[in-house]
């Protein structure tokens, strides 16, 4: 247990944290939100409210064509987003960042766009067991379309990349995408590394970094990757919105994803000629509110410190891996690595032998909020061999009390379900 | 607001601990059909032998939680032996209680009328019916109350429907 009067942890405040969250504030069916699904999407601040509020109701226009003062802000109020996220993830120039809806569609522009135009049939593609499925099915639909071969890391039983055979694996391919954290196990992969790798035998590099850029501070140049891929409502950020980084180089090379307004230069009714980098792919009306939200999220993160971020989600993890264990004993496992510095805090795990949705529906009349399913990783829950599990996951404003919850919903649980 | 108890009536309880028809039958003769709910990764397989326009016999296998597991056994038990007429009537009946558009919810069903969540079209539950009686099945009309558990319930009668359709084509 923690010590008296603390709940958070030397990384971070978090009854100072939790102030600024106003969901956190409200009850459910009579007791405390205890809110453990940040990997699904996290909750927001109130200064990431505020700041959306704030466009729309001074400087709401449309962006890049209006000489009127509102729309002047307003484009300032996007373009200086993009800076911040910029900063946030070590892009070199705002050339390199591009805002999509999520990560789902900064995967499919990578795919569709430059894998349609360099890849061609009996091509090899290199991905893992624990991908996402934004990280999957796009490379299923280019193999249908054009013939691809995908080709997979597997897992090991501990939770970490199988490289063993890596060399083979790349051998003759062109594209190694692959998740900087896994969204089920929460394993942090090497991912400089297997850049180098990837570079080394001829492919480029993907990388999905949903759950990495919210959790652990992201540097994408240090990386060294091609394109790097994630969302902004798992980072305090609004739905709607996710990045696309690429380097210039392969920028340049893709082929405009979607055509429309906003990513013209000129159009005839011969053809038409793309605008710069990063329009060139924000083919219409940009979510300009979301991009606002999106950069005032990632400077809340800042303020707080990636590192203290990290450090507190360290602290926690290593907490709720003790207390599930020591509660809980044979009757609980849980999946993934077993050193807390190898991972992120979050825990897929199996209770006696109660199903993950059973599991879950009891944890909701303890108002915890804890996600059952395959969590868009079915070939990962298949290598486990299992059909789901019951996810709980961790961000800047748990604390040690909302781990203690969790333990105490698998106590009722266990009784309810006790046969 | 429902509770716990609305969903896990002992009989859904026992129909889980103590499946009925559990197991396979060697197909053909009978008919296999997987069924799969994309939102939890539950699987069912339901194995099933139409003659004469009969379910002559049933089994059911697969995973899945408990008001998944719970909805199969108890099909399973209520089709045995019933004509595809009698089944048609029963599917019917059971899925028009799934749905929440016809559901008065007893006053507790706030907001959840305008749900789309049930994925049952309103054909599908059309005339239903009069004489069908539902009997230990009536147990899993709470689950209307937890609009994200209905596909749980509804899983085996899709996958039964499935596979007496492919029974009979042909």
């Amino acid at each position: 247990m923690n010590e008296a009067g603390s709940t958070g942890s030397a990384g971070l405040d978090v009854d100072r944290i939790r102030k600024d969250f106003p969901i956190l504030s409200r009850d459910v069916r009579g007791t405390r939100l205890v809110y453990l699904d940040s990997a699904n999407t996290s909750q927001k601040p109130q200064s990431v409210l505020d700041a959306m509020d704030r466009y729309y109701e001074r400087s709401n226009a449309n962006v890049h064509r209006g000489t009127y003062l509102i729309a002047q802000e307003a484009t300032d109020a996007l373009e200086g987003a993009r800076g911040i996220v910029r900063r946030f993830i070590g892009a070199p120039s705002d050339r390199n960042v591009v805002f999509t809806k999520n990560a789902t569609e900064a995967m499919n522009l990578v795919v569709r766009a430059w894998g349609t135009k360099h890849l061609r049939e009996g091509d090899a593609v290199v991905l893992t067991e624990m991908e996402h499925h934004a990280n999957i099915v796009p490379w299923h639909q280019l193999a249908e379309a054009i013939g691809i071969e995908l080709r997979w890391i597997p897992v090991t039983d501990e939770g970490h990349l199988d490289t063993a055979d890596l060399d083979r694996l790349l051998d003759g391919a062109k594209v190694l995408s692959f998740t900087a954290m896994s969204n089920v196990l929460g394993t942090v992969t090497p991912v400089a590394e297997l850049v180098a790798r990837a570079h080394d035998a001829g492919a480029i590099a993907i990388v999905d970094a949903s759950q990495h850029v919210p959790h652990i501070a992201t540097d994408v140049q240090a990386w060294g990757a091609d394109f790097v891929a994630f969302t902004g409502h798992k980072l305090l950020g609004p739905t709607g919105i996710g990045v696309l980084y690429g380097t210039e180089e392969i920028l340049e090379a893709t082929p405009p994803f979607l055509g429309g307004g906003e990513m013209i230069l000129n159009v005839t009714k011969d053809g038409f000629t793309h605008t710069e980098l990063p329009w060139k792919f924000e083919a219409g009306t940009p979510m300009i509110a979301e991009a606002v939200g999106l950069g005032a999220a990632c400077e809340y993160l800042t303020g707080l410190g990636m590192d203290a971020v990290r450090q507190h989600e360290v602290e926690l993890t290593a907490y709720t891996l003790r207390t599930l264990t020591e509660r809980f004993g044979d009757d609980v496992t849980i999946h993934g690595p077993s050193e807390p510095a190898a991972r992120g805090g979050v825990f897929s795990f199996a209770y006696k032998d109660i199903h993950p949705h059973d599991l879950t529906q009891v944890f909701d009349e303890h108002g915890v909020c804890v996600r059952a399913g395959h969590h868009c990783a079915k070939p990962l829950m298949r290598a486990l061999g299992v059909n789901a599990t019951a996810r709980a996951s961790l961000y800047v404003y748990n604390d040690t009390d909302d781990i203690d919850a969790l333990a105490d919903a698998m106590d009722a649980a266990g009784q309810f379900f006790s046969f | 607001m429902p509770g716990l108890e609305d969903l896990y009536r002992e009989i859904i309880l026992d129909h889980y601990r103590s499946p009925r028809n559990k197991g396979e039958l060697e197909s053909p003769p009978a008919t296999r059909v997987e069924g799969f709910n994309p939102l939890c990764g539950d699987e069912i397989v339901v194995y099933v032998d139409v003659e004469d326009d009969t379910v002559k016999d049933i089994r059911i296998g697969g995973q899945g939680c408990s008001i998944s597991q719970s909805s199969a056994s108890m099909m399973s038990a209520a089709v045995k032996g019933k004509s595809l007429a009698e089944v048609k009537g029963l599917t019917k009946a059971f899925k028009a209680m799934m749905s929440i558009h016809e559901q008065s919810l007893d006053g507790e069903g706030e907001g959840l009328e305008e749900s789309g969540e049930s994925g049952i079209d309103p054909s599908e539950i059309a005339d239903v019916p009069e004489e069908v009686k539902l009997g230990d099945l009536e147990a899993l009309r709470g689950v209307v109350k937890f609009p994200v558990r209905i596909k749980c319930a509804t899983l085996s009668w899709n996958t039964l429907a499935q596979g007496i359709d492919e029974a009979t084509a042909g």
